[in-house]
């Protein structure tokens, strides 16, 4: 019982990863209607910032600040910096392409995430770095339940996730901000004949969706302790797959989406055989594309002619 | 007449431009040569360039391009005519190429065919009809998903493919390791095995499948792909089946795409999980995007292009022509009138020279290292671009100044931008020597990636592909 309960926790860190990546997915794909392939690819961008800021107090071995105070930092950092290349690539990649046929932009995401992975490559090499977190916060301190370990890391991801949820709800149901990003979102057209500034509106979506990427960039630093130039790829198709599943668009959606692949994930590891998490993950998608293909919490949207 | 295409109207342009003298000329000279002469020319000219080629690097690079092209021409049909964003491509070139590297080694033990590899004129078209069908069976979910989500489904199609190579059945399918020493491609008693026989023989399946193709796109299954590209609930109302219509479109570029793997694995005479990733989805779609998605020859320009250039970049001396001469390229295309362009070629030259000679002066070290471009380029830039002893880390700074110009050069008015232009470009051309050049398989991906950018910028159809014009 407590292997399965274990398996469930660290299911469940994975999944607000993955819950954290879907919103920024969702929330994109709500306001543009365009598949961001260079989302995966920010939260490895996170994951870079939240290394370097280890680096520059000191290192993992001798860090010369709090650790609380080292890991508030890396949060910022990288949600901002992320952020803002979020927002840059928004208006230098994908505005241009407004009134452009779909494929277009598509095809520009595929390309943008491209020259991410491979500028990170050509800048910091293709090694894999680690955070060393051991080092510097002890695995050890938690909670222990009998057997079960729950480690301050994953405490903190749980703590900070939720938070941040909580914090877009409010954002995105009780601001002007909130209102104009859903309103764009139902209808660009409508909503900038009654004055709203779809740019602007656009520019806080990325901003704001990216901004949550890069922080799970970090903590998947954390929690892994292993970064490279090439974990973006595939943390962004898990967690398109954990929006999908949710119901693209719908933000309570990306996040149920995200830890049930994450816990799934988890059992498929630990259960059947780590090799094949991918496929089985796959085989979630299929299964809900085929079975309620707007996903679990979207409403289907009537095609109008 | 393409559906969709008003072609009247969109070559009113070019017919106001058409000037007079010897343009006007080779404008009607253009018009009136048809498709099956200009296929048969271009077939000339790849049968010459086969004869002319000497070198062995040469050959490879000239095959490697047209398996490239025929790739290209397969992912055509799902996305340049159906409209279909089929990111799952990349399996059906490495199905191809497992199917023949099974086939045509030990691999299959002793279940199967009893081990003995089969000839190449049974095994290849076992393979395509396997393709087919298992192109059929994924096409079979754009019935249900459709735009994005399949996307996404093919993508996660590719992704899988590579997991399965890699884990399952390491014993047949060679795991990580992949599969080698495979039988070249042989059949009639004789067997292909020199770079300049495996060029020959990809430029006759490549000339073979243009006309193939062209026969396609103008039936009438043609026709329907392109209608259920325009508008599938219009060609739905018009009695198209358009279910059918699109799973024979990704069967179809399937059937090509493992062609194209067969090729390949014979040519490279083994296979391996990493021939088929993401990275070389990309690329396909680089070489299809830059030629002009929905033309037949615009595919096969990409796939030499972009092959080619990706061959370029490697080498350093080649890597300063295609970097310096795109430069001037887009320079001449962009820049109006002449004497700007002089002028902002003059100042750029100007701008590199006095800035070398004040680091020069002020720190000898800061100019001391040689520029990555071999050559008469490299000799030539050696005391203009500034490059320093240590130049790693310059470079990676110099870099994301690159990028930040560049975005600058786009934000900024009219006015501005040709005075920004000269700085770009001498930052440019820094990063490029001191940095890029040093990368060059790091630097062809980035540029990859640029392709596809600039491409649905600037030109969406395109090099060859046609103007879309809506008719209202």
């Amino acid at each position: 019982m407590h292997e399965f309960i274990q398996t469930l926790i660290n299911g469940l860190t994975t999944g607000f990863l993955y819950a954290l990546i879907a919103l920024g997915y969702s929330m994109v794909y709500g306001v543009l209607k365009l598949l961001n392939f260079a989302h995966g690819d920010l939260y490895m961008v996170g994951a870079y910032i939240g290394y370097f800021v280890i680096q520059w107090f000191g290192g993992p071995q001798a860090v010369s600040i709090p650790v609380p105070l080292l890991v508030v930092i890396m949060f910022l950092l990288a949600g901002t910096g992320a952020g803002a290349l979020g927002v840059l690539i928004e208006r230098f990649a994908y505005r241009p392409l407004r009134t452009a046929p779909r494929i277009a932009p598509l095809i520009t995401a595929l390309g943008v995430s491209f020259i991410l992975e491979n500028s990170v490559l050509l800048l910091f090499g293709g090694f894999t770095r680690s955070y060393s977190t051991p080092s510097f916060i002890s695995f050890s301190t938690g909670i222990h339940i009998g057997s079960v370990d729950i480690d301050s890391v994953q405490i903190t991801i749980f703590v900070v996730s939720i938070v941040m949820m909580y914090g877009l709800m409010v954002l995105v149901h009780r601001t002007t901000l909130g209102k104009s990003m859903r309103a764009v979102a139902s209808d660009r057209e409508a909503a900038e004949m009654l004055g709203i500034d779809v740019n602007r509106t656009i520019a806080y979506t990325f901003f704001i969706g990216s901004a949550m990427a890069g922080v799970a960039g970090v903590m998947s630093g954390l929690a892994f302790n292993q970064i490279s130039n090439t974990i973006g790829f595939l943390a962004g198709l898990q967690a398109f797959t954990a929006a999908v599943v949710g119901g693209i668009g719908s933000i309570p959606g990306a996040m149920i989406g995200g830890l049930f692949i994450g816990i799934c994930e988890s059992f498929a590891s630990s259960y059947i055989s780590s090799e094949y998490t991918d496929l089985i993950v796959f085989g979630i998608l299929i299964v809900t594309l085929l079975i309620r293909p707007t996903g679990l919490f979207a409403r289907p949207a009537l095609q109008k002619v | 007449m393409p559906i969709g295409v008003d072609e009247w109207v969109a070559q009113h342009g070019d017919r106001h431009d058409a000037g007079t003298g010897w343009r006007r000329a080779a404008a009607r000279l253009d018009r009136r040569v048809g498709w099956w002469p200009r296929l048969a020319l271009a077939l000339l000219v790849g049968l010459i360039f086969g004869q002319l080629a000497s070198n062995v690097n040469v050959e490879t690079v000239a095959v490697n391009s047209l398996i490239y092209a025929i790739l290209a021409l397969g992912l055509n049909i799902a996305v340049g005519w159906t409209g279909l964003l089929d990111l799952g491509y990349v399996a059906f070139f490495g199905f191809g190429a497992y199917g023949y590297a099974i086939f045509s080694s030990h691999a299959l033990g002793t279940g199967g065919v009893g081990g003995a590899p089969l000839p190449s004129i049974e095994s290849i078209p076992i393979v395509l009809v396997a393709a087919g069908t298992f192109g059929a069976a994924i096409g079979m979910m754009s019935l249900r998903v459709s735009g994005d989500y399949l996307a996404i489904v093919t993508l996660f199609v590719g992704q899988a493919f590579v997991e399965f190579v890699n884990n399952v059945d390491p014993g047949t399918l060679g795991g990580v390791n992949g599969l080698y020493g495979l039988n070249p491609i042989h059949g009639f008693g004789g067997q292909i095995i020199t770079p300049i026989g495996y060029y020959y023989f990809a430029l006759i399946v490549c000339a073979v499948l243009m006309g193939l193709l062209h026969m396609l796109d103008n039936s009438r299954t043609g026709r329907a792909w392109k209608a259920v590209r325009e508008d599938e609930l219009a060609a739905e109302a018009m009695t198209i089946p358009t279910g059918a219509v699109k799973v024979m479109a990704i069967s179809f570029g399937a059937v090509v795409g493992a062609l194209a793997g067969t090729i390949f694995a014979a040519q490279q005479d083994n296979v391996f999980p990493t021939n088929f990733t993401a990275n070389i989805l990309i690329l396909i779609y680089a070489c299809l995007v830059l030629g002009g998605a929905g033309s037949i020859a615009g595919a096969v320009l990409g796939g030499i292009v972009v092959t080619a250039g990706e061959q370029m970049v490697s080498s350093p001396t080649d890597a300063g022509y295609l970097f310096y001469g795109l430069i001037v390229l887009a320079l001449v295309l962009k820049v109006r009138p002449w004497r700007m362009l002089g002028a902002v070629i003059a100042a750029t030259i100007a701008l590199g020279v006095v800035l070398h000679a004040i680091v020069g002066a002020i720190s000898s070290s800061a100019v001391a290292g040689s520029p990555g471009s071999g050559g008469w380029i490299g000799s030539l830039v050696s005391h203009w671009v500034i490059v320093p002893s240590k130049a790693v880390g310059y470079g990676n700074v110099l870099y994301i100044l690159m990028i930040c110009m560049v975005f600058a050069l786009i934000h900024v008015r009219e006015r501005y931008r040709l005075a920004l232009l000269v700085p770009t470009i001498y930052v440019a051309a820094c990063c490029w020597e001191s940095r890029l050049i040093v990368n060059p398989s790091i630097t062809a991906q980035i540029l990859i990636g640029a392709i596809l950018i600039a491409t649905m910028a600037a030109r969406p159809q395109g090099l060859l592909g046609s103007m879309r014009v809506e008719v209202v």
